[in-house]
Order: structure tokens, then sequence, then C-alpha cells
């Protein structure tokens, strides 16, 4: 409860900052707005663009906010959302086989990718200490630069160099009756991967011992030795969690959203894992809620940035001050203190006047 | 062999200088017990106040060096103020540094291109001219010497360059250096011996703010030539050089050197015919698979001030 009242209040600061920024930039807040919700929201296909944004964001959030509960700071989701993607890309490229199947075979080898990239600096953090922050940063670049080579040399696009080859309709987590359905959007079957995903890590961390233990490592990790968990291989597990999460974020992303990978970029979704799950409180349900929260900026912002000269970095800037205010939820904490207190101080007041009179 | 050093050593060092000016920055931020991951957004803010005061003044001086050193001076001051955000949240209100500092890069990120598409209508400022290397005379007539360090320089490399020796004389030299210190390896007992801890860390993020803009926006005057949202990992790369710097300016100095060398050989090896035969991805992955191997090697011996990432609390013995 407390949670989600930091959260509300956070998004309402960052909507109110968004606005000013729209003001002193000589722009017309409740027009950019109206056009940002109408962009995300208007129709059913636009409504469906909303929620396959809103995709890989769900991973790459469950991602952050699983490691956070062990204990870990998973700052790499880009580079594992990349590997990940990449790996379920090469795989799409390569093989030749049904739809069911040959989607089985992506997704596993987005989530294998990812975890695999998250392993290295779990592996390091449990046998040598060194700190998950900057070795997933590590990764992060080394995962750009091996897609920055790799795709133009074994899967190299048929006229630009800086992307692969596009998916063959096998390999795309798009189906008919979906883009159908939604008028023509580019939602796929990633939502329905990302509410299992939801639904499942709801399930590791609230039921399962392995889950317990995970949350004791978080909590305690001294404590948790002493009580006889295994402290390393439980980090070493949840990075290997976290990352095949991302990974699968990237498999959402390039086989779902797009339908080919690019050179040249981290994915911005691996970072903004971070303010979902931030936001989500680090529950799995907030980060879905949360996510789509987002998803809607995102989406919208391309529609506002057509019908009024507003940048659509307006979008960027009001998330990122949303998670500024998360960040610093004890000053919405001491605020709401300040505000209760003053309104039992009056009332207070008000019962001795009553007395006097 | 030679020939290929000489060749890249000046690049070498244009790609050092933001990366150590940043980076010492940090050392001071993270020498008063505050972690800053901001580092790439600072610079970034840098990068964008550099070019948008260059770019207003150049209109009005053409060619004048004096408008590129008011571009430095804005960029370093407006990365001390936008530091205050880390500094205020993870000094005062006890937020988890690392968080406040991606906050930090998200915001700078996203806010700088806003404010350039609304000034210039284009996210990326580009400024007319940056700042011409030179030899420095007399000195670049040295045998050896003289074609490393003194041919090809920038005037931003010297003054980073005393910038580096005064860090380490304030660091460990005036009563200003030991109380910062104090306040990374022992808040409390610093509080006891009646240092005000606040103040240090305050102290320590704005250099940090202010070097971070400054390596920014001379990014920007001597390889970049104009700001595009992004300062492509070099504040993530500066963080690095610290902890493989183990905490120390020499050391700081000798992990940016590292770096430098490493990209400029990686972006030179396409038209170099010696370097041509190493696949170019293991000269780009190079610098970072050698970080995670310094990590390791560090990690039994690490220097960290200890108290670094963890917020004060006074009650706390």
């Amino acid at each position: 409860m407390r949670n989600t009242i930091i959260s509300l209040l956070a998004v309402l600061f960052g909507l109110l900052a968004g606005a000013l920024l729209m003001t002193v930039t000589g722009h017309n807040p409740f027009e950019g707005y109206r056009y940002l919700f109408e962009g995300g929201l208007k129709n059913v296909e636009r409504f469906g663009n909303t929620l396959a944004t809103a995709t890989p964001l769900i991973f790459t959030g469950l991602s952050v906010a699983f490691a956070f509960r062990t204990g870990l700071f998973n700052i790499g989701a880009a580079g594992q959302m990349l590997f990940g993607g990449f790996c379920a890309t090469a795989v799409g490229l390569t093989l030749d086989l049904s739809k069911p199947l040959m989607l089985i075979c992506t997704i596993l080898a987005g989530f294998i990718g990812g975890a695999l990239w998250a392993f290295i600096p779990g592996w390091l953090k449990a046998k040598f200490n060194v700190h998950e922050v900057v070795s997933t940063i590590m990764m992060n670049w080394i995962a750009y630069w091996t897609i920055y080579y790799t795709v133009p040399a074994y899967f190299k696009g048929q006229y630009l160099e800086t992307e692969s080859r596009l998916l063959p309709e096998a390999a795309s987590l798009r189906v008919p009756f979906l883009t159908e359905a939604f008028g023509g959007s580019y939602i796929n079957l990633g939502l329905f991967l990302a509410v299992i995903a939801v639904i499942v890590v709801a399930f590791i961390i609230n039921k399962t011992t392995l889950g317990y233990e995970l949350k004791a490592v978080g909590f305690n990790r001294h404590a948790a030795e002493y009580a006889g968990i295994g402290v390393n291989r439980g980090i070493i597990v949840s990075m290997l969690i976290a990352g095949g999460l991302a990974g699968l974020g990237g498999v959402a992303e390039f086989t779902g959203n797009a339908s080919n990978i690019q050179i040249g970029k981290l994915p911005t979704q691996g970072f903004d894992g971070i303010a979902v799950a931030l936001l989500g409180s680090n529950a799995p349900l907030g980060v879905l809620l949360a996510a789509i929260f987002f998803g809607l900026l995102y989406s919208g912002r391309g529609f506002m940035n057509a019908m009024t000269d507003i940048p659509p970095e307006i979008a960027d800037s009001i998330i990122a001050i949303i998670i500024y205010f998360a960040a610093t939820s004890i000053l919405i904490e001491r605020l709401v203190r300040k505000l209760l207190r003053k309104r039992a101080n009056k009332r207070e007041q008000n019962v001795e006047k009553g007395r006097e009179r | 062999m030679w020939k290929l050093i000489v060749d890249i050593f000046p690049y070498a060092v244009i790609f050092t200088i933001p990366l150590l000016i940043t980076a010492l920055g940090a050392l001071f931020s993270e020498r008063s017990g505050v972690v800053n991951i901001g580092l790439e957004g600072l610079m970034i803010v840098g990068a964008f106040t550099g070019a948008l005061v260059i770019f207003q003044l150049q209109h009005l001086w053409t060619k004048h060096p004096i408008v590129l050193w008011i571009g430095l001076l804005a960029a370093a001051l407006l990365g001390a103020i936008f530091s205050l955000l880390h500094a205020f949240a993870s000094i005062n209100l006890s937020a988890n540094q690392i968080i406040s500092g991606t906050a930090i890069n998200m915001i700078a990120g996203a806010i700088t291109v806003f404010l350039a598409r609304n000034i210039t209508g284009s996210g990326n400022i580009r400024i007319v001219s940056g700042f011409q290397p030179f030899d420095v005379p007399i000195l670049s007539g040295i045998p050896i010497i003289g074609d490393l360090f003194f041919k090809k320089t920038y005037a931003t490399t010297w003054l980073i360059l005393v910038v580096l020796l005064v860090c380490v004389f304030v660091l460990y030299k005036t009563r200003f250096g030991l109380r910062l210190r104090a306040c990374g390896e022992n808040p409390q007992a610093a509080e006891a011996a009646g240092i005000n801890v606040y103040k240090m860390r305050y102290m320590g993020v704005i250099i940090s703010g202010a070097f971070a803009g400054l390596g920014g926006a001379i990014m920007m005057v001597t390889f970049a030539g104009e700001f595009t949202g992004s300062v492509a990992g070099l504040g993530f790369l500066a963080l690095a050089s610290l902890i493989f710097g183990q905490w120390r300016p020499l050391g700081v100095l000798g992990a940016t050197l590292f770096f430098g060398f490493a990209s400029t050989v990686a972006n030179v090896s396409q038209v170099n015919p010696a370097l041509q035969v190493i696949p170019p991805i293991f000269l780009k992955v190079f610098p970072y698979v050698v970080t995670l191997i310094a990590l390791v090697l560090f990690s039994k011996s690490s220097q960290a001030p200890k108290a670094a990432g963890e917020p004060f609390d006074s009650a706390k013995r």
C-alpha cells in the first residue's frame, strides 16, 4: 500500500514536471498530454502498439526486479537483451522449421543467451566478489561489439550493412489473428509470454523455497549464510533467471516488435527496465502496470510529435523524472507525513478551540 | 612499431583527456563516500552546455578561442549544478546511490536532447570550430619525447594535466583532502573529529559534477565536434578507470591512458596494415575484457573507500 502511494505520487510529480518543461519551452501542456494519451489509446491499433511497446519493458523490468530481490543490481539488462535477441535471431535465420517448433527454439535460444550473459557477472560476484554494477556494464559493451561485428559478417541484410536479414514468417512472434484483432498493430505473442513470465516470477518469489532463499540473501547475506542458505549459489541462480528474462525481452523486441536486429545501439529498454522495476516496487504485478504505463508514453509520443511541435524526448524526460522521485521516495514520505501532521494539529487545535468555547 | 606508436599517441591522448578529468572528478566523489554512477549523464550535460554556449557565441564572435573557453567554463558550472540532484538524493535523502545515479543518466540524456530540439530544431548541435592541435615550440624538437608528447597537442590537454597535479596536491597535502578522504573511510569517526560529513560529501559530488561536465565539453571541442545526446559510454568507462586505478590519481591516469590507447588502436586498426591481422572485434572488446580481469585480480586487495555507497547515518557507530 505504502509503495503504491509512493509510485502514484512519483508518477504525478513526473507528469507535473513534464507539464512544467512543456510550458517553459513555450508549448501548451494540456494539448501535449491530450495528444500523448490519444496517441497511445485512441483506437485498437494504437492500444495494440502500446501493449507491444510495453512487452520488452515487462521482461527487462522483471529481470531487474528479480535480481534486486536477491540484493543484486542488474544494470546489464540491455546487454542481456541484446545478446538474447541476437541468439534468437541467429536461430530464426539458420533453422528451417515449422512455426510452433521454430518459436520454441527462438524463445529458448533467447532465454539461454540472456542467461549466459548474466551468468558471467553472477559468477564473478559469487566467486571473486566483483561488483555486479561494473561487470554488467562491461558485459553490455562486449555484447554491443560482438553483435556489431557478427551481424554484418554472418547475417547481413539485403540492403543495409547495419541490420540483419529479415526473419522468416515462421520465426516471427507476430500472428495474423492478433494483428487483425488489433487493426494492423504490431502486437504479438510476446505479450502472452510476458504475462506468463509475470505469473511465473510471482510464483517463484512468493511461493517457492528458491524464492524464499533468494529473498533471504537479499535481505541479509550474512544471516542467510548462517541459516545454511547457499549464498553464492543463490547469486548465480538469481542472475541466470534475471538474464534469461532480459533475453526474452530481446526475443520480444527483435522477433516480435521488429523483424530483424540492428547493430550499433544498446536497446534502451534495458535501462528503462530499471525504471520499470523501481516504479513497480520490484513486485511482478507492479512491473506489469509500470511497463504498460511507460509503453503508453513511448507509443503516444510519436503522435504527439506529429500533432504538435513538442519533441518526442518529453516522454523520456517524464520517465527519468519519475525515477528520480521514486528513488528519493523518502522526500515524498516526509511530505505526506508533514501534511498528515499538519492536519492532525489543526484538528487538535479545533478541538481545543471547541473546548474553550 | 615505433612509427605506429608515434602515429597513435596523439589520438590516444585526445581520447584519454576527457576520460581522465571525469574519472578524477569521480575520485573526489567516491573518496568522500558517494558512488557516482551518473558520470555519463553529467558528461552529456557538459557536452550539451558547451555545445550550446559555443554555438550561440560563435555567431557573434567567429573563430575567437575565448568562445571555446567560455563554453568549457559553462559546462563545468552546469555539470556542478546538475550533480546537486545526485548529492541531494544520496546525502540528504539516503537514496540508493546507484538508482539515483541511474536517474541522473536518464534525466540528462532525455532533457538535453529535448532542449536541443526546442532550441535548434534538431537533436544535434554542431559547433563551427573546436580547438586546433598545435606543436609546442622548442620542446617538440626534442627527439622521441618531442614526437610523443609535444606534437599535435591541445590546450585542454595541458590544462587537465595541471588539474591532475593540483588534485594530487589537494587530496594528499591539504586539510580539505584529508577530511574528504576521512568521510569516505569512516564518516562516523570524521564527524566525531568535528568534520561536517554532509558538507564534505557535497563538495565531493559537486567537484565530480564540474569535472564530468568539463570532460563532456572537452570531448566535444576536441574530437567529437558536435553534441548528439550521448557520450558513447565514456562515463561508464571513466567509472571503470577509477576502479582500475584503485581510487588513486596516478592510478587513474594510468588506467585512462590504457583505455585511451586500447580504444585508439581499435579505431585505427582498419587503416593500419600492421593491425589488420587482428579481427577488429577482439580489439574493440579488449578494454572491457581487461577491466573484468582487472576487477578479478583486484578483488582481494581492493582499495575502495570503505564507506562509499553507504548513506551517512550519524547515529550508527
